[in-house]
């Protein structure tokens, strides 16, 4: 047993334990520090993955940017009451938890032919650079650089969607 | 390489079935926000997965990609649940059904 597979293993099973977690707590902040720790646990998947530049960016902009969004609207709203929310067991959480558990045996019986793949017979030893800032700068602005612009675009639509859906009176 | 990548993609799975099961399951629309939120990481798991099987930096650009679209979606879907808050003093789901005729 090498300490890349341990390291996996304890970090796979972190993952998983913060998502349940964060599924079945009442509180919707300590939703959210679950995920913030999920989002740590797939970071340093994408370490192992020798996704370096990634890692950082998810880091960056998931457990820094997005999730302190959403924190701050948590604080915003003052979901004090959770009690409104009632989140009793009723016809369609049964449905939905028996319909989750369907999919994720379809998921598993596809992950079973992942291994047919051509090139099955491990990672390629050589692409130690391969999640570098530059092999993916070079990627970006080369094969990718149209999706790369149409990017920019989207962002500028969000941010004027934002403002004026937050916006009180238009 | 000792982890397979099976096991990366069965990880992967697992996750995004607690996504779903997240998004079926819970009222709060904050936490089903999270919840997608976290299928959209199982999805880039899998990515980055098959990104260094193949020894090929596509996926991990389709990742990136991924996180923009996923940060565009934060601004604009808690925007979406801020107004909304501000008409009907929640963020129950079920309380929600201004487009349902």
């Amino acid at each position: 047993v090498s300490v890349e597979s341990v390291i996996f293993y304890c970090v796979a099973a972190a993952a998983v334990i913060t998502a349940v977690l964060m599924t079945l707590q009442r509180n919707p902040l300590m939703s959210a520090i679950c995920l913030i720790a999920n989002f740590f646990c797939i970071a340093a998947l994408y370490l192992i993955l020798q996704a370096q530049f990634l890692a950082v960016i998810q880091i960056v902009v998931y457990a820094g940017a997005i999730m302190v969004l959403v924190v701050f609207v948590i604080m915003l709203l003052n979901l004090g009451d959770e009690a409104k929310l009632t989140e009793r067991l009723d016809i369609r959480k049964v449905a939905g938890t028996t319909l989750v558990f369907g999919l994720l045996l379809e998921l598993l019986y596809l992950v079973g032919f992942a291994d047919m793949t051509p090139s099955a017979r491990g990672f390629p030893l050589e692409a130690t650079d391969l999640g570098t800032v530059e092999s993916i700068g070079s990627a970006m602005f080369t094969q990718f650089l149209f999706p790369f612009e149409i990017t920019s675009l989207l962002l500028l639509a969000a941010i004027i969607g934002a403002i004026i859906l937050a916006k009180k009176r238009v | 390489m000792s982890v397979p990548l099976y096991h990366y993609l069965g990880l992967s799975a697992i996750l995004f079935a607690i996504g779903v099961a997240g998004v079926l399951t819970r009222r709060n629309a904050i936490v089903v926000f999270m919840c997608v939120e976290l299928m959209l990481n199982a999805v880039n798991l899998t990515l980055i997965a098959y990104s260094a099987h193949l020894g090929n930096v596509s996926g991990q650009v389709m990742v990136f990609f991924v996180m923009a679209v996923a940060a565009a979606e934060a601004a604009v879907g808690l925007a979406i649940i801020i107004a909304l808050f501000r008409n009907k003093q929640t963020v129950n789901i079920d309380e929600i059904n201004i487009l349902k005729w």
